[in-house]
Protein backbone atom coordinates (compact mmCIF):
# COMPACT_ATOMS: atom_id res chain seq x y z
CA UNK A 1 0.00 0.00 0.00
CA UNK A 2 1.30 3.58 -0.85
CA UNK A 3 1.74 5.82 1.92
CA UNK A 4 2.40 9.52 2.11
CA UNK A 5 3.62 11.22 4.68
CA UNK A 6 2.80 15.37 5.12
CA UNK A 7 4.40 17.88 7.64
CA UNK A 8 2.64 20.78 9.34
CA UNK A 9 1.73 22.88 12.68
CA UNK A 10 -0.07 21.13 15.83
CA UNK A 11 -2.93 23.16 16.71
CA UNK A 12 -4.50 20.41 19.38
CA UNK A 13 -1.83 17.62 20.15
CA UNK A 14 -2.33 13.76 20.47
CA UNK A 15 -2.59 10.99 18.25
CA UNK A 16 -5.77 9.31 16.02
CA UNK A 17 -6.28 7.48 12.98
CA UNK A 18 -9.05 6.74 10.98
CA UNK A 19 -10.90 6.85 7.44
CA UNK A 20 -10.59 10.27 5.93
CA UNK A 21 -14.00 12.14 5.03
CA UNK A 22 -12.42 15.18 2.49
CA UNK A 23 -14.54 18.14 1.48
CA UNK A 24 -13.18 21.05 -0.95
CA UNK A 25 -16.31 23.58 0.85
CA UNK A 26 -15.63 25.43 3.96
CA UNK A 27 -17.97 23.99 6.82
CA UNK A 28 -20.40 26.06 8.92
CA UNK A 29 -20.68 24.77 12.26
CA UNK A 30 -23.87 26.02 13.64
CA UNK A 31 -26.19 25.94 10.68
CA UNK A 32 -23.98 23.41 8.61
CA UNK A 33 -24.16 20.49 11.20
CA UNK A 34 -26.17 18.24 12.82
CA UNK A 35 -23.89 18.04 16.25
CA UNK A 36 -25.56 14.69 17.50
CA UNK A 37 -24.87 12.91 14.15
CA UNK A 38 -21.88 14.61 13.20
CA UNK A 39 -23.86 14.92 9.51
CA UNK A 40 -23.18 17.90 7.31
CA UNK A 41 -26.30 19.43 6.80
CA UNK A 42 -25.64 22.45 4.43
CA UNK A 43 -28.30 23.03 1.92
CA UNK A 44 -26.23 22.71 -1.15
CA UNK A 45 -22.46 21.34 0.36
CA UNK A 46 -21.35 18.65 -2.06
CA UNK A 47 -20.66 15.79 1.00
CA UNK A 48 -24.50 17.01 2.62
CA UNK A 49 -25.80 13.72 4.32
CA UNK A 50 -22.29 12.67 5.09
CA UNK A 51 -20.83 12.47 8.79
CA UNK A 52 -17.78 13.03 10.18
CA UNK A 53 -18.44 10.86 13.70
CA UNK A 54 -15.01 8.79 13.85
CA UNK A 55 -13.54 10.17 10.44
CA UNK A 56 -10.66 11.94 9.53
CA UNK A 57 -12.39 15.53 8.51
CA UNK A 58 -10.25 17.07 6.42
CA UNK A 59 -11.26 20.62 4.78
CA UNK A 60 -10.17 23.72 3.56
CA UNK A 61 -12.17 25.59 6.85
CA UNK A 62 -14.60 27.17 8.71
CA UNK A 63 -17.08 29.56 7.66
CA UNK A 64 -20.26 31.17 8.98
CA UNK A 65 -21.84 31.89 12.74
CA UNK A 66 -19.52 32.11 15.39
CA UNK A 67 -21.65 28.63 16.95
CA UNK A 68 -18.99 27.24 14.50
CA UNK A 69 -16.88 26.03 18.75
CA UNK A 70 -20.36 25.24 20.18
CA UNK A 71 -21.36 22.97 17.39
CA UNK A 72 -18.16 20.97 17.36
CA UNK A 73 -18.14 21.40 21.13
CA UNK A 74 -21.86 19.50 21.27
CA UNK A 75 -20.67 16.76 18.80
CA UNK A 76 -17.91 16.08 21.06
CA UNK A 77 -20.45 15.78 23.97
CA UNK A 78 -22.37 13.85 21.99
CA UNK A 79 -19.48 11.17 20.91
CA UNK A 80 -20.01 12.60 17.21
CA UNK A 81 -16.70 14.45 16.71
CA UNK A 82 -14.04 13.86 13.87
CA UNK A 83 -11.28 11.64 15.40
CA UNK A 84 -8.90 13.79 13.85
CA UNK A 85 -9.01 16.90 11.57
CA UNK A 86 -7.02 18.64 9.43
CA UNK A 87 -7.67 21.83 7.55
CA UNK A 88 -5.66 25.08 5.49
CA UNK A 89 -6.89 28.08 6.62
CA UNK A 90 -6.87 29.41 10.34
CA UNK A 91 -9.68 31.21 11.41
CA UNK A 92 -10.45 31.43 15.56
CA UNK A 93 -14.02 29.63 14.56
CA UNK A 94 -11.61 26.29 12.92
CA UNK A 95 -8.92 27.39 16.39
CA UNK A 96 -11.70 27.07 18.91
CA UNK A 97 -13.89 24.38 17.52
CA UNK A 98 -10.80 22.10 17.19
CA UNK A 99 -9.60 22.65 20.48
CA UNK A 100 -13.05 21.99 22.44
CA UNK A 101 -13.62 19.30 19.93
CA UNK A 102 -10.30 17.19 21.45
CA UNK A 103 -9.89 16.12 18.22
CA UNK A 104 -5.79 15.72 17.51
CA UNK A 105 -5.83 18.60 14.62
CA UNK A 106 -3.01 19.89 12.22
CA UNK A 107 -2.67 22.36 9.91
CA UNK A 108 -0.24 24.16 7.39
CA UNK A 109 1.07 21.00 6.15
CA UNK A 110 3.72 21.60 3.22
CA UNK A 111 1.50 20.02 0.39
CA UNK A 112 -2.50 20.80 0.07
CA UNK A 113 -4.15 18.00 1.71
CA UNK A 114 -7.14 18.32 -0.41
CA UNK A 115 -5.03 17.75 -3.38
CA UNK A 116 -3.53 14.13 -1.57
CA UNK A 117 -6.01 12.86 0.68
CA UNK A 118 -9.39 11.67 -0.41
CA UNK A 119 -12.14 10.09 1.32
CA UNK A 120 -11.84 6.79 2.12
CA UNK A 121 -7.97 6.99 2.37
CA UNK A 122 -6.45 5.47 6.22
CA UNK A 123 -5.10 8.75 7.87
CA UNK A 124 -2.68 8.67 10.51
CA UNK A 125 -2.85 12.30 12.75
CA UNK A 126 0.11 12.26 15.01
CA UNK A 127 -0.45 16.55 15.64
CA UNK A 128 1.90 16.47 18.12
CA UNK A 129 4.72 15.91 16.26
CA UNK A 130 2.89 18.00 13.06
CA UNK A 131 3.18 14.33 11.15
CA UNK A 132 0.51 13.25 8.96
CA UNK A 133 0.76 9.52 7.24
CA UNK A 134 -1.95 9.03 4.75
CA UNK A 135 -2.01 5.30 3.15
CA UNK A 136 -4.39 5.36 0.13
CA UNK A 137 -6.99 3.56 -0.53
CA UNK A 138 -6.25 2.74 -4.21
CA UNK A 139 -2.71 2.19 -3.38
CA UNK B 1 2.56 31.79 23.94
CA UNK B 2 3.92 34.80 25.75
CA UNK B 3 2.45 35.18 29.15
CA UNK B 4 2.89 37.93 31.42
CA UNK B 5 3.61 37.38 35.23
CA UNK B 6 0.13 38.43 35.76
CA UNK B 7 -1.62 35.97 33.27
CA UNK B 8 1.21 33.24 34.37
CA UNK B 9 -0.58 33.83 37.76
CA UNK B 10 -4.15 33.21 36.12
CA UNK B 11 -2.95 29.82 34.65
CA UNK B 12 -0.67 29.30 37.92
CA UNK B 13 -4.95 29.03 39.63
CA UNK B 14 -3.91 32.23 41.71
CA UNK B 15 -6.92 33.56 41.18
CA UNK B 16 -8.73 30.49 41.68
CA UNK B 17 -10.05 27.26 39.50
CA UNK B 18 -12.67 29.32 37.23
CA UNK B 19 -10.04 31.54 35.90
CA UNK B 20 -7.45 29.19 35.76
CA UNK B 21 -9.43 27.12 33.86
CA UNK B 22 -9.84 29.92 31.67
CA UNK B 23 -6.36 31.20 31.01
CA UNK B 24 -6.01 27.01 30.42
CA UNK B 25 -8.64 27.28 27.39
CA UNK B 26 -6.90 30.62 26.19
CA UNK B 27 -3.43 29.55 26.22
CA UNK B 28 -4.53 26.71 24.04
CA UNK B 29 -6.92 28.52 22.04
CA UNK B 30 -4.05 31.01 21.13
CA UNK B 31 -1.56 28.48 20.36
CA UNK B 32 -3.83 26.47 18.33
CA UNK B 33 -4.10 30.15 16.38
CA UNK B 34 -0.72 30.48 16.21
CA UNK B 35 -0.79 33.84 18.75
CA UNK B 36 2.14 35.32 20.04
CA UNK B 37 0.44 36.86 23.21
CA UNK B 38 -2.90 37.90 24.22
CA UNK B 39 -4.61 41.51 24.27
CA UNK B 40 -6.62 43.31 27.34
CA UNK B 41 -9.96 43.55 26.39
CA UNK B 42 -12.84 44.79 28.29
CA UNK B 43 -15.63 44.41 26.27
CA UNK B 44 -17.30 40.62 25.87
CA UNK B 45 -20.55 39.88 24.30
CA UNK B 46 -20.89 36.11 24.83
CA UNK B 47 -23.89 33.37 25.05
CA UNK B 48 -24.52 31.36 28.10
CA UNK B 49 -27.54 29.94 26.67
CA UNK B 50 -28.93 26.80 26.67
CA UNK B 51 -29.43 26.53 22.96
CA UNK B 52 -30.01 22.47 22.37
CA UNK B 53 -31.54 19.83 24.03
CA UNK B 54 -28.43 18.65 24.55
CA UNK B 55 -27.46 21.59 26.93
CA UNK B 56 -30.87 21.92 28.68
CA UNK B 57 -30.15 18.05 29.93
CA UNK B 58 -26.90 18.60 31.07
CA UNK B 59 -27.86 21.83 32.63
CA UNK B 60 -30.63 19.88 34.66
CA UNK B 61 -28.59 16.66 35.47
CA UNK B 62 -25.65 18.67 37.25
CA UNK B 63 -26.61 22.25 37.44
CA UNK B 64 -25.61 25.51 35.83
CA UNK B 65 -21.63 25.26 37.14
CA UNK B 66 -21.39 21.97 35.22
CA UNK B 67 -22.89 23.63 32.20
CA UNK B 68 -20.52 26.81 32.33
CA UNK B 69 -17.61 24.69 33.41
CA UNK B 70 -17.96 22.20 30.52
CA UNK B 71 -19.92 24.52 26.99
CA UNK B 72 -17.96 28.04 28.33
CA UNK B 73 -14.83 26.98 29.31
CA UNK B 74 -14.52 23.49 28.19
CA UNK B 75 -13.42 22.21 31.64
CA UNK B 76 -14.62 18.92 32.57
CA UNK B 77 -13.94 19.29 36.20
CA UNK B 78 -16.88 21.63 37.60
CA UNK B 79 -15.62 24.86 38.92
CA UNK B 80 -17.51 27.30 40.59
CA UNK B 81 -17.82 30.59 38.41
CA UNK B 82 -16.88 33.96 40.16
CA UNK B 83 -18.07 37.54 39.26
CA UNK B 84 -16.51 38.32 35.65
CA UNK B 85 -13.76 40.76 35.44
CA UNK B 86 -15.30 42.68 32.27
CA UNK B 87 -18.21 44.46 30.75
CA UNK B 88 -19.84 41.25 29.42
CA UNK B 89 -23.26 40.92 27.73
CA UNK B 90 -25.38 38.36 27.11
CA UNK B 91 -25.98 37.89 23.07
CA UNK B 92 -29.41 36.16 21.62
CA UNK B 93 -30.65 32.59 23.04
CA UNK B 94 -32.83 30.10 22.56
CA UNK B 95 -36.11 31.09 23.74
CA UNK B 96 -38.19 34.04 24.27
CA UNK B 97 -39.84 32.95 27.83
CA UNK B 98 -42.56 35.69 27.21
CA UNK B 99 -44.06 33.80 24.37
CA UNK B 100 -43.12 30.25 25.27
CA UNK B 101 -46.95 29.29 24.10
CA UNK B 102 -46.65 30.38 20.88
CA UNK B 103 -43.23 28.85 20.72
CA UNK B 104 -44.52 25.34 21.98
CA UNK B 105 -42.20 25.79 25.43
CA UNK B 106 -43.64 24.18 28.83
CA UNK B 107 -43.64 25.89 32.02
CA UNK B 108 -40.37 23.76 33.47
CA UNK B 109 -38.39 25.40 30.56
CA UNK B 110 -39.42 28.70 31.16
CA UNK B 111 -38.54 28.31 34.98
CA UNK B 112 -35.00 26.63 33.69
CA UNK B 113 -34.42 30.25 31.28
CA UNK B 114 -35.23 32.26 34.53
CA UNK B 115 -32.99 30.13 36.43
CA UNK B 116 -30.09 30.67 34.24
CA UNK B 117 -30.96 33.87 33.63
CA UNK B 118 -30.51 34.74 37.53
CA UNK B 119 -27.01 32.79 37.14
CA UNK B 120 -25.95 34.91 34.32
CA UNK B 121 -27.17 38.23 36.35
CA UNK B 122 -25.25 36.79 39.45
CA UNK B 123 -22.14 36.52 37.46
CA UNK B 124 -21.84 40.47 36.02
CA UNK B 125 -23.70 39.63 32.34
CA UNK B 126 -26.05 41.68 31.21
CA UNK B 127 -29.21 40.06 29.90
CA UNK B 128 -29.24 41.57 26.55
CA UNK B 129 -30.19 38.53 25.16
CA UNK B 130 -29.72 40.16 21.34
CA UNK B 131 -27.40 39.52 18.43
CA UNK B 132 -27.95 43.22 18.54
CA UNK B 133 -26.24 44.61 21.55
CA UNK B 134 -24.71 47.61 19.15
CA UNK B 135 -28.62 48.53 19.00
CA UNK B 136 -29.10 48.34 22.63
CA UNK B 137 -26.04 50.11 24.65
CA UNK B 138 -23.15 48.50 24.11
CA UNK B 139 -21.01 50.51 21.33
CA UNK B 140 -17.86 50.09 21.59
CA UNK B 141 -15.28 52.88 20.33
CA UNK B 142 -12.91 52.59 17.31
CA UNK B 143 -9.81 50.95 18.39
CA UNK B 144 -11.76 49.99 20.97
CA UNK B 145 -10.28 45.39 21.56
CA UNK B 146 -13.98 43.41 21.93
CA UNK B 147 -13.86 39.27 22.76
CA UNK B 148 -17.40 39.05 20.78
CA UNK B 149 -19.07 36.25 18.92
CA UNK B 150 -21.96 36.43 16.74
CA UNK B 151 -20.72 36.75 13.14
CA UNK B 152 -23.30 39.44 12.37
CA UNK B 153 -22.72 41.86 15.23
CA UNK B 154 -18.72 41.51 14.81
CA UNK B 155 -18.69 41.96 11.24
CA UNK B 156 -20.92 45.61 12.22
CA UNK B 157 -18.79 46.42 15.00
CA UNK B 158 -15.03 46.20 12.85
CA UNK B 159 -16.82 47.69 9.64
CA UNK B 160 -18.86 50.45 10.67
CA UNK B 161 -17.59 51.04 14.06
CA UNK B 162 -13.63 50.49 14.04
CA UNK B 163 -13.97 48.65 17.08
CA UNK B 164 -11.49 45.31 16.60
CA UNK B 165 -12.93 41.79 17.31
CA UNK B 166 -11.93 38.60 16.08
CA UNK B 167 -15.41 36.25 15.86
CA UNK B 168 -14.79 34.20 18.51
CA UNK B 169 -17.27 31.68 19.62
CA UNK B 170 -18.60 30.47 23.63
CA UNK B 171 -15.75 29.08 25.16
CA UNK B 172 -13.50 32.05 24.18
CA UNK B 173 -15.56 34.95 25.30
CA UNK B 174 -16.35 33.26 28.68
CA UNK B 175 -12.66 32.94 29.11
CA UNK B 176 -12.37 36.61 28.45
CA UNK B 177 -14.88 37.83 30.44
CA UNK B 178 -13.49 36.09 33.24
CA UNK B 179 -9.57 37.01 33.08
CA UNK B 180 -9.75 40.07 30.72
CA UNK B 181 -8.05 38.60 27.66
CA UNK B 182 -8.30 36.99 24.45
CA UNK B 183 -5.18 36.03 22.35
CA UNK B 184 -3.96 38.79 19.83
CA UNK B 185 -4.51 37.85 16.26
CA UNK B 186 -6.43 38.60 13.05
CA UNK B 187 -8.38 41.95 13.33
CA UNK B 188 -6.50 43.25 16.60
CA UNK B 189 -3.63 44.16 13.71
CA UNK B 190 -3.76 46.58 11.65
CA UNK B 191 -2.46 45.06 8.65
CA UNK B 192 -5.03 42.71 8.68
CA UNK B 193 -8.43 45.19 8.45
CA UNK B 194 -7.17 46.20 5.14
CA UNK B 195 -9.50 45.08 2.24
CA UNK B 196 -7.77 42.25 -0.29
CA UNK B 197 -10.86 42.21 -2.63
CA UNK B 198 -12.67 44.62 -4.58
CA UNK B 199 -15.74 44.46 -5.54
CA UNK B 200 -17.53 46.95 -8.17
CA UNK B 201 -20.72 47.94 -7.52
CA UNK B 202 -22.48 48.43 -11.33
CA UNK B 203 -26.04 48.56 -9.02
CA UNK B 204 -28.07 51.28 -7.32
CA UNK B 205 -28.01 49.69 -3.66
CA UNK B 206 -30.73 51.43 -1.13
CA UNK B 207 -33.76 48.82 0.14
CA UNK B 208 -32.77 46.73 2.76
CA UNK B 209 -33.07 43.90 0.18
CA UNK B 210 -31.08 45.40 -2.15
CA UNK B 211 -28.15 45.36 0.83
CA UNK B 212 -29.12 42.01 1.99
CA UNK B 213 -28.42 40.61 -2.01
CA UNK B 214 -25.57 42.72 -2.30
CA UNK B 215 -23.73 41.09 0.75
CA UNK B 216 -25.18 37.83 0.37
CA UNK B 217 -23.19 37.60 -3.71
CA UNK B 218 -20.07 39.38 -1.70
CA UNK B 219 -19.49 36.70 1.05
CA UNK B 220 -19.84 34.31 -1.69
CA UNK B 221 -17.24 35.67 -3.26
CA UNK B 222 -15.00 36.71 -0.91
CA UNK B 223 -15.43 33.68 1.62
CA UNK B 224 -13.26 34.84 4.60
CA UNK B 225 -11.33 37.99 2.93
CA UNK B 226 -11.88 41.36 3.27
CA UNK B 227 -13.73 43.74 0.82
CA UNK B 228 -13.74 46.94 -0.46
CA UNK B 229 -17.04 48.27 -2.32
CA UNK B 230 -16.75 50.83 -4.86
CA UNK B 231 -20.00 52.36 -6.26
CA UNK B 232 -22.02 52.47 -3.79
CA UNK B 233 -23.83 55.83 -4.39
CA UNK B 234 -26.47 55.71 -1.20
CA UNK B 235 -25.09 56.03 2.08
CA UNK B 236 -27.31 53.00 3.88
CA UNK B 237 -29.48 53.57 6.99
CA UNK B 238 -28.06 51.16 9.91
CA UNK B 239 -30.46 48.85 9.59
CA UNK B 240 -29.71 48.20 5.84
CA UNK B 241 -25.95 47.94 6.58
CA UNK B 242 -26.70 45.82 9.58
CA UNK B 243 -28.61 43.35 6.89
CA UNK B 244 -25.39 43.85 4.44
CA UNK B 245 -23.05 42.79 7.04
CA UNK B 246 -25.32 39.17 8.76
CA UNK B 247 -25.77 38.43 5.11
CA UNK B 248 -21.95 38.96 3.90
CA UNK B 249 -21.09 36.38 7.15
CA UNK B 250 -23.83 34.33 6.40
CA UNK B 251 -22.82 33.07 2.89
CA UNK B 252 -19.27 33.53 2.91
CA UNK B 253 -17.46 34.58 6.32
CA UNK B 254 -16.76 38.13 5.83
CA UNK B 255 -15.54 39.69 9.42
CA UNK B 256 -14.74 43.34 8.02
CA UNK B 257 -15.55 45.23 5.47
CA UNK B 258 -14.74 48.92 3.89
CA UNK B 259 -17.26 51.31 1.85
CA UNK B 260 -15.36 54.53 1.70
CA UNK B 261 -16.46 57.50 3.26
CA UNK B 262 -19.59 55.23 4.98
CA UNK B 263 -17.34 52.93 7.32
CA UNK B 264 -15.25 53.59 10.07
CA UNK B 265 -11.53 52.59 8.46
CA UNK B 266 -11.59 54.27 5.01
CA UNK B 267 -11.91 57.44 3.10
CA UNK B 268 -11.33 55.80 -0.82
CA UNK B 269 -10.94 53.01 -2.15
CA UNK B 270 -7.54 52.90 -2.33
CA UNK B 271 -6.77 53.79 1.41
CA UNK B 272 -8.92 50.90 2.40
CA UNK B 273 -7.16 48.67 -0.08
CA UNK B 274 -3.58 49.91 1.83
CA UNK B 275 -2.55 51.44 -1.16
CA UNK B 276 -1.92 47.57 -2.95
CA UNK B 277 -3.55 46.06 -5.97
CA UNK B 278 -6.58 44.38 -4.96
CA UNK B 279 -5.99 40.50 -4.64
CA UNK B 280 -9.23 39.80 -6.41
CA UNK B 281 -11.94 42.02 -8.23
CA UNK B 282 -15.16 41.16 -9.17
CA UNK B 283 -18.10 43.24 -10.02
CA UNK B 284 -21.66 42.95 -9.12
CA UNK B 285 -24.64 43.85 -11.84
CA UNK B 286 -27.65 42.39 -12.47
CA UNK B 287 -26.73 39.03 -13.38
CA UNK B 288 -24.40 38.96 -9.64
CA UNK B 289 -27.98 39.67 -7.98
CA UNK B 290 -29.93 37.10 -9.64
CA UNK B 291 -27.57 34.43 -8.41
CA UNK B 292 -27.76 35.39 -4.67
CA UNK B 293 -31.56 35.78 -5.30
CA UNK B 294 -31.51 32.59 -6.66
CA UNK B 295 -29.46 30.69 -4.13
CA UNK B 296 -31.52 32.67 -1.49
CA UNK B 297 -34.83 30.84 -2.53
CA UNK B 298 -33.18 27.79 -3.97
CA UNK B 299 -35.70 25.55 -1.31
CA UNK B 300 -38.74 27.04 -2.19
CA UNK B 301 -41.12 25.93 -4.34
CA UNK B 302 -44.98 25.92 -2.78
CA UNK B 303 -46.00 29.60 -2.81
CA UNK B 304 -48.54 28.75 0.41
CA UNK B 305 -46.88 30.42 3.36
CA UNK B 306 -47.52 28.93 6.70
CA UNK B 307 -44.83 31.64 8.85
CA UNK B 308 -43.12 35.16 8.42
CA UNK B 309 -40.63 35.87 10.01
CA UNK B 310 -38.84 39.26 10.37
CA UNK B 311 -35.99 40.37 12.63
CA UNK B 312 -32.99 38.88 11.66
CA UNK B 313 -30.69 40.44 12.94
CA UNK B 314 -33.03 41.98 15.59
CA UNK B 315 -35.13 44.50 14.29
CA UNK B 316 -34.20 48.35 15.67
CA UNK B 317 -37.29 50.53 16.32
CA UNK B 318 -37.40 51.83 13.24
CA UNK B 319 -37.91 48.64 11.82
CA UNK B 320 -40.73 47.62 13.75
CA UNK B 321 -42.34 51.14 12.88
CA UNK B 322 -41.60 50.21 9.29
CA UNK B 323 -43.79 46.87 10.10
CA UNK B 324 -46.55 48.27 11.90
CA UNK B 325 -47.28 51.12 9.08
CA UNK B 326 -47.86 48.20 6.59
CA UNK B 327 -49.52 46.30 8.92
CA UNK B 328 -51.49 49.14 10.87
CA UNK B 329 -55.75 48.13 10.82
CA UNK B 330 -55.01 44.80 8.72
CA UNK B 331 -55.31 41.17 9.18
CA UNK B 332 -52.48 38.34 8.68
CA UNK B 333 -54.24 35.16 6.79
CA UNK B 334 -55.68 32.91 9.07
CA UNK B 335 -53.38 30.45 8.49
CA UNK B 336 -50.19 32.74 8.33
CA UNK B 337 -47.97 33.34 11.41
CA UNK B 338 -46.48 36.22 11.73
CA UNK B 339 -43.42 37.07 14.56
CA UNK B 340 -41.24 39.72 14.37
CA UNK B 341 -38.10 39.80 16.76
CA UNK B 342 -36.14 42.87 18.03
CA UNK B 343 -34.11 42.95 21.56
CA UNK B 344 -36.24 42.95 24.89
CA UNK B 345 -35.04 46.55 25.56
CA UNK B 346 -37.16 47.58 22.01
CA UNK B 347 -39.46 45.74 22.38
CA UNK B 348 -40.02 47.58 26.28
CA UNK B 349 -40.69 50.87 23.50
CA UNK B 350 -42.27 49.10 21.08
CA UNK B 351 -44.55 48.67 23.94
CA UNK B 352 -45.13 52.10 24.98
CA UNK B 353 -45.39 53.30 21.42
CA UNK B 354 -48.51 51.18 20.76
CA UNK B 355 -46.35 48.85 18.15
CA UNK B 356 -46.45 45.88 20.00
CA UNK B 357 -50.47 46.40 20.12
CA UNK B 358 -50.77 47.02 16.55
CA UNK B 359 -48.76 43.77 15.59
CA UNK B 360 -50.81 41.39 18.03
CA UNK B 361 -54.16 43.69 16.35
CA UNK B 362 -52.80 42.01 12.78
CA UNK B 363 -52.49 38.81 14.31
CA UNK B 364 -48.31 38.23 15.02
CA UNK B 365 -46.31 38.47 17.73
CA UNK B 366 -43.72 40.82 18.49
CA UNK B 367 -40.44 38.80 20.23
CA UNK B 368 -37.52 38.54 21.75
CA UNK B 369 -34.39 36.70 23.03
CA UNK B 370 -34.23 34.49 20.55
CA UNK B 371 -34.98 33.58 16.55
CA UNK B 372 -36.03 30.46 14.54
CA UNK B 373 -33.09 29.82 13.91
CA UNK B 374 -31.01 29.83 16.65
CA UNK B 375 -33.76 28.64 18.93
CA UNK B 376 -34.68 26.15 16.33
CA UNK B 377 -38.45 26.87 16.64
CA UNK B 378 -41.19 27.41 14.45
CA UNK B 379 -45.28 27.46 14.95
CA UNK B 380 -46.11 24.15 14.71
CA UNK B 381 -46.92 22.39 11.57
CA UNK B 382 -45.24 25.14 9.64
CA UNK B 383 -43.53 23.95 5.95
CA UNK B 384 -42.99 26.87 4.33
CA UNK B 385 -41.33 30.32 5.65
CA UNK B 386 -41.29 33.69 3.64
CA UNK B 387 -38.68 36.21 5.39
CA UNK B 388 -36.98 39.72 4.50
CA UNK B 389 -33.55 38.22 6.25
CA UNK B 390 -31.16 36.66 3.92
CA UNK B 391 -29.44 35.32 7.28
CA UNK B 392 -32.34 33.28 7.94
CA UNK B 393 -32.93 32.29 4.22
CA UNK B 394 -29.86 30.62 4.21
CA UNK B 395 -29.56 28.50 7.71
CA UNK B 396 -33.79 28.28 8.13
CA UNK B 397 -33.98 25.58 5.61
CA UNK B 398 -30.96 23.59 6.80
CA UNK B 399 -31.51 23.68 10.19
CA UNK B 400 -35.50 22.82 10.00
CA UNK B 401 -36.02 21.28 6.99
CA UNK B 402 -38.67 23.74 5.51
CA UNK B 403 -38.53 25.66 2.06
CA UNK B 404 -38.01 29.06 2.84
CA UNK B 405 -38.51 32.35 0.40
CA UNK B 406 -36.61 35.63 0.49
CA UNK B 407 -37.91 39.06 -0.28
CA UNK B 408 -38.21 42.63 0.08
CA UNK B 409 -40.39 43.61 3.62
CA UNK B 410 -42.98 44.42 1.88
CA UNK B 411 -43.16 41.06 -0.01
CA UNK B 412 -43.34 39.69 3.25
CA UNK B 413 -46.46 41.93 4.51
CA UNK B 414 -48.11 41.01 1.49
CA UNK B 415 -47.66 37.03 2.38
CA UNK B 416 -48.84 37.59 5.56
CA UNK B 417 -51.99 39.13 4.65
CA UNK B 418 -52.58 36.87 1.75
CA UNK B 419 -51.13 33.66 2.90
CA UNK B 420 -49.35 33.80 -0.90
CA UNK B 421 -46.18 34.46 -1.71
CA UNK B 422 -45.98 36.89 -4.63
CA UNK B 423 -42.44 38.32 -4.24
CA UNK B 424 -40.14 38.78 -7.39
CA UNK B 425 -36.95 40.27 -7.96
CA UNK B 426 -37.41 43.29 -9.74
Amino acid sequence: MKKIVLHGRKVVGGCAEGEALVTRQTISGWGGINPMTGTIIELDHEIRGQSFKDKVLVFPGAKGSSGWSVYFHIARVAGAAPKAMIFNVMTTKAALGAVVSHAPTVTDLDQDPLDIIETGDWVKVDADNGIVEITKKNG
Amino acid sequence: MYLTDEEKAMLDGKEGPAVQKAMDLLVRYGEALGAERLARTSNVCTAVAISSGLMRDYADKYGFDALFSEFSLDSQEVVEVPMVKTHACQLITGFDAAHWQQMGGTPERVQQIKELEAYNAGIGIQLMSTCTPYQVGNIPVKGEICAWMESSAVVYINSVLGARSNCEGRESTSAAMLTGRIPYWGYHLDENRKATDLVEVELEVESMMDWGLLGYYVGMVVEDRVPVLNGIRHVPNSYRIKHFGASAASSGGVEMYHIPKYTAEAESVEQALGFKKPKNVFKYGKAERQKAYDRLNLSAKNPNVDFIMLGCPHASIEQVWEICKLLKGKKINSGTQLWVFTPRAIRDLADRNGYTKIIEEAGGYLMSDTCPALGQVLPPGTKVVATDSAKQAHYLPAIMGIECWFGSLEDCINAAITGKWSGELK
